[in-house]
């Protein structure tokens, strides 16, 4: 209420009851139906008549001079993307509005002059959640023809993903079929997203002025609704200190994942449960000496790229991906030295995937030879890129500190191991040591704000993270409604990830119920999924309760696995279709009910 | 009833009474899939059922780091009166420790065999393997008569198998009659409406541990006077008459609580083998009227005799028995250990023969140096007598046929099983309890150590002149005094890792306890401590007396001027 009290400020407030009243009324209501109120109030409010400060923001009925701005992003680049859209825009004079695609209201479309979508693709080509209803709609017989909309999409994805940026493919075509007309090309971004992303915005943004007629002359002077970031960010990341960081998995696991701890005193970052940290990783030293060995390169030699000159060795150790390569990358690589059993390779969407996913620059040297000059491989390898970890824990229990949860990434290369670039570093972090890190909100997933709603939590294997710092919150407000974990793992003995911690929130009756599936502790693999479908009646009438369900971790099969479960309990306990079981499981997502962190 | 008396009742009291003949939460217990373990109140009541929940205690510290709960696991012991079990039963316990235990078998000084390391989803097709195999491990823990201690080689002699044979059958009496075990690891139905109830130890059992010894003299290699209740085989003109009874035998003891003590059983008097159940049977349930039930420390049926008065206790037991006890019958004992090597059986079984292995600290696995499990598992597919745990922790197979004879002679040295022959005798009649890593309450290594600790005292002792001395060493953990050190010419009982303390003056024939005579020392003081010991020993003892017999005449009476 404080933050509405500020932008209203000079305006009339209530207060005391009247205020506690409003604030019952809304409290438990989920952001679909709190967006319908908030347009629902707006109505009562024009009809009521002019607002007496003139100073807000433009007038809704100024499609016509406006550009729109909407986002579909899971891990926030497609929102980064669309934030550097609406500053190059406002800076050029624009009249912008920034919206999430959960957040933009279906029935302005048919309005929409100017529109610019920034949205990426999750899962096996699916949507990011909070754009799942929007494409529902646009896809449905509902949508409106849109003979007035000028357009533009950029996708997001990652190339070696087999359906790469496919639903900002599915969109684009969409909106054009519908009636729109493209502002300028649909453009695929790969995971160095700046490469693409910045050409966009030039082109995209330059459409738009000249279609909404902004004098070139008139200058950028718009005061933004949200005060400019202050403080530390994805930009400027907060150099955290390593408090602890211990190995959670018993010795003689094959696994290693490590609880971190990490100090954000003085970083002014704050956190709340569901958000993640991002950590801006260095490639291990001894991985960019065998890179430069392998390829023939003097570390040392000079190299100026984008305005900034250091040697080859940092431009590898701090500035480039060494592991996770993409396929526009391969693509670039194999052109430039004419590789011909490379260029086979990428030229076979399938067979590159599965490369990709099983190897790192270094065996990719080491089997097609390239020979580039130093300043070649700086330009071509994509620029490295932040990693994400879900908070585990709650700044109610652990104040000034964030802890993560986080797994040991190896892959056999002909008899080689090969780590993933974060997950090495952090587990060999040691205490006092400094990693820069800031935060990933993700408004997507969020505990209920009605504190009496139950919760069920499925997160197995480091999925798990999230659901510490949520059920850490729940006991530290005293949550009055339940919580119900599933977790998973190989094995309970060695891998059962905070294993005492839930048993003591069991004992302590924070965690209602715990369920849990160990992989390979019998003769045949059990899963998450097994045991929700065993728990199934008794998940309906939680469900049915008003809980609110969440799902983290592995995305390629964990998430579907669940999701289909969760679809054939509800058929099954409901005696529904599984096509009306798929859509409740919708309708949850769309209210929030049903909220999953995938990776 | 005296029970009242003693208030508050101990937890394990209310545990008990809660039970349901001891059943518990244990059927929940075992369905939480998040935890290794039990719910606190079923960890008492597992033990009735014949298994301790336990911890790897080394990964202890570790696994709290990695925020895991210990690395809970489960010993099982079995009820085996007097230790014999066939070659079938052989094989399947083999088969159990392989599928679902550490690998080894375990003989105990109780003539029973543990599995240690059993997880907790897998007791329940563990126990049922073990029954299939129709062994039972029901009261082979907890609050009941124990596994019975049954003198071995019990086809010695017609006697041996009839004292075998009628011990058996008390210890069948003294059985629990809850179907709760039956119910939760075979499962029984439970019959509605049928009531059930345990005639003889009532809903809440006995105070503490019970256990009977029967013992063949001269061979008092059960340490009868060590035990709750202990009967002594009375042979005349070659018939057995019955028993010599005694009782309040114990060992275990806190240490630094003083009212807590080592007490050898005290003999109430000859009864005739008619009376052997009755007799059993109202020493038991006087325990169960008059034993502490509100400190476990002190509920041992030694306690409550010493607080009745032996006389009283024994005159509540003939009325309750209707027996009256006659004077007892003189007894020789001749020794304490058992007899290695091959022995031809008694005339009834001509041609027949028993092989008497030394088996260190009762511990049977693969190693690299032997691989003893095999070996036997080799020679019960073969043999076609049975196999016999000795109260020493040993194994006798017993009744090996002419035909086999050769070939299980080859396999017992190709697999190591030999050490009767290779050991000096210091080290054949040494005995240590389990301790480290599985016992949760060892304070020093037991097991482990023994072989280590062996073979410094051989080297001691060679160094003397002293090489074919025998001398009895016996080592345990902590002064609960699982492997009766208390008895032992040498005991070290211990108090911290790598510290015991050193106890002297046992007799070897298990009639007398030793003396605490250096607290809390570590091995090089310790075998410092023997060093000078046995340099005296080897100048001062007169004729062959024990080195038992010699601390005390000269080590321990001297300046102390006090009797043995
Ligand atoms: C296996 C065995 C020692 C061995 O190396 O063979 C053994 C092992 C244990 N004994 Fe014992 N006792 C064993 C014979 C004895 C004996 C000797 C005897 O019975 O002849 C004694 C001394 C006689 C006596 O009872 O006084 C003995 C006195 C104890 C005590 C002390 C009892 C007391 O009155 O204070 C405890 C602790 C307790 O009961 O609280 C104990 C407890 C234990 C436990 C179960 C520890 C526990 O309570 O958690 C040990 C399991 C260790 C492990 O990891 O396996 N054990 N225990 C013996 C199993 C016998 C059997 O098959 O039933
Ligand atoms: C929102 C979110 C939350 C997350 N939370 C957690 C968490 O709580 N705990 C946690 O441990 N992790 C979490 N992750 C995953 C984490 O961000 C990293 O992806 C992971 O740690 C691996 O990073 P890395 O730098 O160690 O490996 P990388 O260096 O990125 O890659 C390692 C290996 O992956 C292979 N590879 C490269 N590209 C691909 C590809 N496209 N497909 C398949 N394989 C490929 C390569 O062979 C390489 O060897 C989360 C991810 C997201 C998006
Ligand atoms: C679980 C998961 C699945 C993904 N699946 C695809 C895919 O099918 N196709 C694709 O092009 N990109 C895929 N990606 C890559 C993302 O689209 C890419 O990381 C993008 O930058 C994310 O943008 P966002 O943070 O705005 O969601 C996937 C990423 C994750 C974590
Ligand atoms: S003597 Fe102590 S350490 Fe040894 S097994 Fe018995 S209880 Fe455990």
């Amino acid at each position: 209420m404080r933050a509405l009290n500020e932008v209203w400020e000079g305006a009339e407030t209530l207060e005391g009851a009247r205020l506690e009243e409003l604030d019952r009324l809304l409290g438990g209501l989920s952001a679909n139906a709190l967006y319908w109120t908030a347009g629902y109030v707006h109505a009562r409010a024009r009809a009521a008549g002019p607002q007496p400060d003139a100073a807000q923001p433009a007038k809704a009925s100024a499609a016509a001079a406006r550009l729109t701005i909407v986002y579909g992003s899971q891990t926030g680049n497609a929102k980064r993307v669309a934030e550097e859209l609406k500053e190059r825009a406002e800076s050029q004079g624009l009249n912008v509005r920034v919206l999430r695609a959960d957040a933009y209201p279906q029935r302005e479309l048919a309005e929409e002059r100017a529109l610019l979508i920034a949205i990426s693709t999750q899962g096996d080509g699916d949507p990011p959640d909070d754009s799942r209803a929007l494409l529902r709609f646009l896809n449905s017989a509902r949508a409106p023809k849109l003979p007035n909309l000028r357009f533009a999409v950029i996708g997001l994805g990652d190339s070696s993903y087999p359906k790469f940026c496919f639903i900002g493919q599915q969109l684009d075509a969409r909106l054009a079929e519908l009636g729109g007309t493209r502002l300028t090309a649909r453009a695929d971004a790969d995971v160095d997203v700046e490469r693409v992303a910045g050409p966009f915005a030039r082109g995209a943004i330059d459409a738009a002025k000249t279609l909404l007629e902004v004098p070139a002359t008139r200058g950028a002077k718009v005061t933004s609704l949200r005060p400019a970031p202050v403080g530390h960010s994805r930009s400027r990341p907060f150099a955290a200190q390593v408090l602890a960081n211990q190995r959670i998995t018993a010795n003689d696991s094959e696994l290693r994942v490590h609880h971190l701890e990490l100090d954000l005193t003085g970083s002014g970052l704050r956190y709340q449960p569901g958000d993640a940290l991002g950590i801006w990783p260095q490639q291990h030293p001894a991985l960019v000496a065998q890179v430069l060995a392998t390829a023939g390169l003097d570390g040392e030699t000079a190299v100026t790229h984008d305005d900034q000159e250091l040697t080859l060795q940092r431009w590898l150790g701090e500035k480039r991906e060494l592991t996770r390569l993409s396929r526009a990358a391969l693509v670039e690589i194999f052109e430039r030295t004419g590789n011909t059993e490379g260029k086979a390779l990428v030229a076979d969407q399938a067979a590159c995937v599965d490369y990709l996913a099983g190897h790192q620059l270094l065996d990719l040297i080491a089997r097609f030879q390239p020979r580039l000059s130093a300043a070649e491989w700086v330009s071509l390898l994509p620029p490295l890129q932040p990693r994400l970890y879900s908070i585990a824990s709650s700044v109610r229990q652990v104040g000034d500190e964030v802890h993560l949860t986080v797994a040991e990434r190896i892959d056999q290369v002909d008899g080689e191991t090969r780590y993933g670039v974060a997950s090495r570093q952090l587990l060999e972090l040691a205490e006092g040591a400094r990693v820069p890190v800031y935060i990933e909100q993700n408004d997507r997933f969020r505990l209920p704000a009605d504190a009496t709603r139950d919760v069920i939590m499925i997160g197995p294997g480091t999925g798990v993270a999230p659901f510490r710092a949520f059920v850490q919150e729940r006991a530290s407000i005293g949550a009055r409604g339940r919580d119900w974990l599933f977790f998973g793992h190989r094995h309970l003995r060695r891998e059962f990830l905070y294993q005492t911690e839930w048993i003591a929130a069991l004992g302590s009756g924070r965690l209602a119920r715990l369920d849990v599936a160990f992989s390979r502790d019998q003769a045949e693999r059990r899963y998450v999924q097994h045991v929700l479908r065993e728990r199934g009646r008794e998940l309906v009438e939680w469900i049915d309760g008003g809980a609110h369900l969440y799902v983290c971790g592995d995305a390629t099969r964990m998430a579907k696995d669940v999701h289909q479960a969760l679809i054939e309990i509800l058929s099954a306990v409901r005696g529904q279709s599984l096509d009306e079981a798929t859509a409740e499981l919708d309708r949850l997502a769309d209210q929030g009910r049903y909220a999953r962190d995938v990776y | 009833m005296e029970a009242s008396v003693f208030s508050p009742l101990s937890d394990v009291e209310r545990i008990k009474t809660a039970s349901r003949l001891l059943r518990g939460t244990l059927a929940e217990s075992l369905d939480d899939a998040w935890t290794g373990a039990l719910r606190v109140d079923d960890t008492q009541l597992i033990k009735f059922h014949g298994s301790y929940q336990q911890d790897d205690r080394e990964l202890r510290n570790e696994r709290e780091l990695a925020k895991l709960e210990p690395a809970y696991s489960f010993m099982i012991r079995t009820r085996t009166p007097g230790g014999v079990v066939t070659p079938a039963q052989w094989l399947a316990l083999d088969a159990i420790a392989q599928r679902y235990a550490n690998g080894s078998l375990r003989l105990t000084t109780r003539q029973a065999f543990q599995i240690h390391g059993v997880i907790k989803r897998e007791l329940k097709p563990t126990l049922q393997a073990i029954n299939a195999a129709l062994i039972d491990t029901i009261a082979a823990c907890g609050d009941v008569n124990r596994n019975l201690l049954i003198a071995s080689n019990y086809d010695a002699s017609p006697i041996h198998a009839e004292v075998h044979a009628q011990a058996v059958a008390l210890g069948e009496h003294l059985l629990p009659r809850t179907r709760a075990y039956y119910q939760l690891w075979l499962d029984e139905e439970q019959i509605a409406g049928t009531p059930e109830e345990e005639p003889i130890y009532g809903p809440t059992y006995l105070p503490r541990k019970f256990k009977i010894g029967f013992a063949v003299p001269p061979s008092n290699d059960v340490d009868l006077f060590a035990q709750d209740l202990g009967f002594a085989a009375i042979i005349e003109n070659g018939v057995l008459t019955g028993y010599n009874v005694s009782a309040g035998g114990g060992l275990g003891t806190t240490h630094g609580d003083a009212r807590t003590y080592a007490r050898l059983g005290d003999t109430l008097g000859f009864i005739t083998c008619a009376d052997l159940i009755k007799v059993g049977e109202a020493v038991l349930t006087t325990q169960r009227d008059h034993g502490n039930r509100s400190d476990r420390k002190l509920s041992r049926l030694k306690y409550t005799i010493d607080r009745l008065a032996v006389d009283v206790f024994k005159a509540e037991v003939e009325r309750r028995a209707g027996v009256v006890f006659a004077p007892a019958r003189i007894v020789v004992w001749r020794q304490q250990g058992d007899r290695f090597g091959w022995q031809e059986s008694a005339a009834e079984t001509p041609g027949r023969a028993s092989l008497t292995l030394r088996i260190q600290a009762g511990r049977i696995a693969d190693r690299e140096a032997a691989t003893n499990l095999t070996g036997l598992r080799e020679i019960a597919r073969i043999h076609a007598g049975d196999f016999r745990i000795t109260p020493n922790q040993n194994l006798a197979i017993a009744g090996i046929t002419p035909d086999t004879r050769a070939a299980i002679a080859d396999l017992v040295r190709a697999h190591g099983l030999d050490l009767h022959e290779h050991l000096p005798p210091v080290r054949l009649n040494s005995l240590a309890c389990v301790a480290f890593p599985t016992c949760p309450l060892a304070m020093a290594e037991a097991e482990r150590y023994l072989p280590a600790f062996g073979a410094k005292v051989e080297e001691l002792l060679e160094n003397h002149g002293l090489a074919r001395a025998d001398i009895g060493v016996r080592i345990s953990g902590c002064p609960n005094g699982c492997s009766r050190p208390f008895l032992a010419e040498i005991g070290l009982v211990g108090k911290a890792l790598g510290r015991y303390n050193l106890h002297l003056g046992g007799d070897r024939l298990g009639l007398r306890l030793n003396r605490l005579y250096r607290e809390n020392i570590d091995e090089s003081e310790i075998l410092s401590t023997l060093g000078g010991l046995f340099a005296r020993y080897a100048n001062e003892r007169e004729n062959s007396e024990g080195f038992g017999d010699y601390t005390l005449r000269r080590v321990l009476e001297v300046g102390a001027g006090e009797q043995p």
